[in-house]
């Protein structure tokens, strides 16, 4: 997974980048499994982010991945394989919604605040804490928003940061999670 | 800390085994198992749920040894009627047997090992089957649940290692999860894709009570094996298959896994086109069967590799497009359309580019693919593939599998295998390990029937012949099962010839005697100039090499096994038979042989299949044209199998 990357890597290689939506089992060991097969078939992570869905026992995870598109099929049938994998999706970035989550805490005196909390407002994150040298900003976005904001941050001194793996949502009424697990396997 | 007392506890010494007649009660045993499905949550241990469950699945023979986590298993496991435990000496061994057992009857193999170095013991043969597919269930101990995670004694988290090499596993920690989980198990090891299924259970839901309920359904949302073909897909294959003039049928190890040999002989007879079964295949097709090639591959038949590089279309049925069979993918089959028709999507378009991709059981898409053809033929379109065989058959005279008679008077080991298939037989199981015994026991055997062959061909696990051919017998026990081994292989897994002589499981090993690692040495000789690195074994003749350490007759007896020795071709037949008398108890035969015979034909690693070389130095040569009947001096002349031909002086 990548920490913080420069703005410059974020979508450096459009054509290659994909987000998965995958609906797993909520098992033990369920995360290891698939991040056990991608490392195992040679690809790289680039964010993961893992949480519930409307339905009990059913989370959804993004994954984003650099690939060509032929090993790409390839790691999807594995994937596929997977016994607590109910149902994989890719996501068209241009039909979906995708998130990340910031919180970043730049260093902020007196002198700057002001100029800070200007960023702030222009990209309508929020301050989620104040202390007299710093503030904690949080902000959701795409990964280009989100980039941008890092980059007018930076000047006044980055303290610290996490960021969240891109959680994303197919645009539309339908949902990935219809039927995905509520068909019972008969006993053979 | 453990005490010293507490170490040397977990692995008690052996119980009782059973008596040597045990195996004959199996069959009754399993018939007469008592009606648990029926009862409805019955109280007892966790233990208990857990043999009860594998009655429920009918389970026939567990092959294990106890120790400290899975003990608790082991007490109720002395009561049942129908699981017959078969306690072994290496649970490496116990995964080959449950391997063995699974491919001789198509039921689902089955190992118990202990938590720890038990369980980590069954890595190797949980990779094996999940490489060659093979339906497997292990079932191993886990220290308690609450000292999972803190490194107590003997435990190892044996479900993250075996991860990437189970087709699934679960950790069960609530006893009353044992069921659920061992009916889950033995469905996802022997549906689909076969493969090995691991189970690992703490020691505390062992001794919880609980209650015992067999599902009366399986919930397994994510796991839906597609075996049904799209009968558009099944369609367009045969018109690919009607209309091709090279057409070859790539037959691999699926078609026995879904017990379609008929099928496959049906689609044979209708298109008339040639056959390759590969390593995973052998016997899927008979050897004798007029459009039977051989086997492709690395070692496989000049015809057979020449027929995939000229072919105009690739039928692949449950086979995998793996290094071995394809050599160098870029130049594999270039002018094939290809077909392929595999119960893993995966596999489909994995290595090589498919033009009708079918996911679908072999012996369903077989079934389908049948009626199609002849509806084709029906339509006018069949090619004539009269100039396509007549190139093979000239491959095939001009180029049979062949071996030269070492020059010295000593024992060839092509001879040895030869004469071992013809007087065992085709009603035999032929079980081998890994190296140039396992390539020519693949090219010398004829095999005439689905299950005769068996043997580690994805992941060349050395060591897999004695203890896979104790599970074959266990599990065939009216069938002749010879290992055919290697001095290396066997040095690995014999241990468990005492297993066998004390269950009365009277398989036959010939142990071929090349006193070296002979595959590793095949390629010095090839490639690394004859630098004999850490390849001798010193384990052949005591004339030649002043010692043979071991000397595998005495081990043999040692093991209370029968042990024999042949050195010389004229004692060959005899010994052989000598061998074959013996009904009683194993027997080991030491055939020492020519130590500097090759495995030919052969396309080195990471070459075209083009480069095939019939014997050293020896290519065969391409697009020659049927009217050229005379060989040059290196192509043998063509005669019937188990005679010597002369490719090559191999020195």
């Amino acid at each position: 997974m990548t920490l913080l990357q420069p703005a410059q890597q974020v979508g450096r290689t459009p054509t290659t980048r994909h987000t998965l939506s995958v609906l797993v089992q909520d098992v033990p060991g369920v995360l290891a499994r698939v991040a056990g097969l991608f490392s195992r078939r040679g690809f790289n992570i680039v964010s993961l982010a893992v949480g519930p869905t409307e339905q009990v026992g059913v989370s959804r995870m993004t994954v984003v991945v650099d690939v060509e598109s032929l090993p790409l099929e390839q790691v999807v049938k594995q994937l596929n394989k997977l016994v607590n994998v109910l149902k994989i999706v890719e996501l068209d970035p241009g039909a979906a919604v995708q998130r990340e989550l910031l919180l970043v805490k730049v260093r902020a005196d007196a002198t700057t605040r002001a100029q800070v909390l200007d960023v702030v407002q222009l990209f309508r994150a929020h301050v989620v804490d104040v202390a007299p040298e710093a503030l904690t900003i949080e902000t959701t976005g795409e990964p280009d928003k989100i980039a941008a904001l890092l980059r007018m941050l930076e000047p006044f001194g980055v303290r610290e940061l996490v960021q969240s793996g891109q959680v994303a949502l197919a645009r539309g009424s339908r949902a990935m999670t219809d039927r995905a697990a509520d068909r019972p396997l008969r006993s053979a | 800390m453990a005490s010293a007392d507490q170490r040397t506890a977990p692995r008690p010494g052996p119980r009782p085994t059973p008596p040597a007649h045990a195996q004959a009660t199996v069959g009754q045993a399993a018939a007469g198992r008592p009606a648990a499905a029926a009862e409805r949550g019955e109280p007892m241990t966790g233990a208990q749920s857990l043999v009860r469950s594998l009655e429920a699945a009918q389970v026939e023979v567990v092959f294990g040894i106890p120790g400290g986590a899975i003990l608790p298993a082991y007490d109720p496991l002395l009561d049942s009627a129908s699981v017959r435990h078969v306690l072994v000496r290496h649970e490496q061994g116990a995964g080959h047997a449950a391997q063995g057992y699974a491919q001789a009857t198509g039921r689902v193999g089955v190992c118990m090992a202990t938590s720890g170095p038990g369980a980590t013991n069954l890595v190797t043969a949980i990779a094996d089957a999940h490489m060659d597919s093979v339906p497997m269930v292990a079932i191993t101990g886990q220290v308690s649940s609450a000292a999972i995670g803190t490194d107590a004694f003997q435990e190892a988290d044996i479900v993250g290692m075996t991860m990437p090499v189970t087709k699934h596993n679960f950790l069960v920690t609530d006893p009353d999860d044992i069921p659920r989980t061992i009916a889950e198990a033995f469905h996802i090891a022997s549906t689909g894709r076969p493969g090995p299924v691991l189970v690992d259970v703490s020691k505390d839901a062992l001794q919880a009570r609980t209650t015992f309920l067999w599902p009366a359904s399986l919930d397994l949302p994510g796991y839906r094996p597609t075996t049904t073909p799209h009968r558009r897909q099944v369609r367009e294959a045969a018109k690919l298959l009607a209309a091709a003039e090279r057409p070859v049928l790539y037959v691999g190890g699926g078609v026995l896994k879904a017990h379609a040999a008929a099928e496959l002989a049906e689609l044979v007879e209708l298109s008339g086109a040639p056959v390759v079964t590969t390593l995973m295949a052998r016997g899927a097709l008979p050897d004798s069967h007029p459009s039977h090639l051989g086997m492709p591959g690395m070692h496989g038949t000049v015809a057979a590799v020449t027929a995939l590089q000229k072919a105009d279309l690739l039928v692949a049925l449950g086979a995998r497009f793996d290094d071995r069979v394809t050599g160098k993918l870029s130049s594999f089959a270039p002018d094939a359309a290809v077909v392929h028709a595999d119960v893993d999507p995966a596999e489909i378009g994995k290595n090589r580019v498919v033009d009708v991709p079918i996911v679908g059981d072999a012996r369903e898409v077989l079934a389908e693919l049948v009626p199609a053809l002849r509806a084709e033929h029906a339509d006018g379109h069949r090619a004539d593939l009269t100039t396509w065989w007549r190139q093979l058959d000239q491959l095939r005279r001009t180029y049979p599998l062949g071996y030269a008679e070492a020059e010295d008077g000593s024992l060839a080991p092509q001879r040895v295998i030869t004469r071992l298939g013809e007087i065992a037989g085709p009603e035999a199981i032929y079980v081998s390990g890994v190296g140039q015994h396992q390539m020519w026991a693949a090219q010398f055997i004829g095999y005439e029937r689905p299950g005769s062959w068996i043997n580690s061909g994805g992941l060349g696990t050395m060591g897999f012949a004695v203890p896979a051919a104790m599970g074959a017998k266990v599990g065939d026990p009216d069938r002749v099962v010879w290992a055919v081994d290697g001095d290396g292989c066997f040095q690995m897994t014999n241990q468990e010839l005492a297993t066998c002589a004390l269950n009365g499981i009277p398989i036959k090993v010939a142990v071929i005697n090349n006193s070296s690692l002979g595959m590793v040495r095949q390629w010095q000789t090839l490639f690394y100039e004859g630098r004999y690195s850490n390849t001798d074994l010193h384990t052949g003749s005591a004339v030649a090499m002043g010692q043979r350490i071991p000397d595998f007759v005495k081990l043999a007896e040692a093991y209370g096994c029968v042990g024999l020795r042949c050195e010389r071709p004229e004692d060959l037949d005899a010994t052989i038979e000598a061998a074959m008398a013996v009904t009683d108890r194993p027997v080991v035969v030491d055939f020492v042989v020519h130590r500097d015979a090759m495995v030919w034909p052969m396309v080195a690693a990471g070459v075209s299949n083009d480069e095939i070389q019939y014997a050293r130095g020896v290519s065969p040569e391409w697009d020659r044209d049927e009217e050229t009947s005379t060989e040059d001096d290196a192509a043998p002349t063509p005669t019937g199998a188990g005679v010597a031909h002369e490719g090559e002086g191999q020195r």
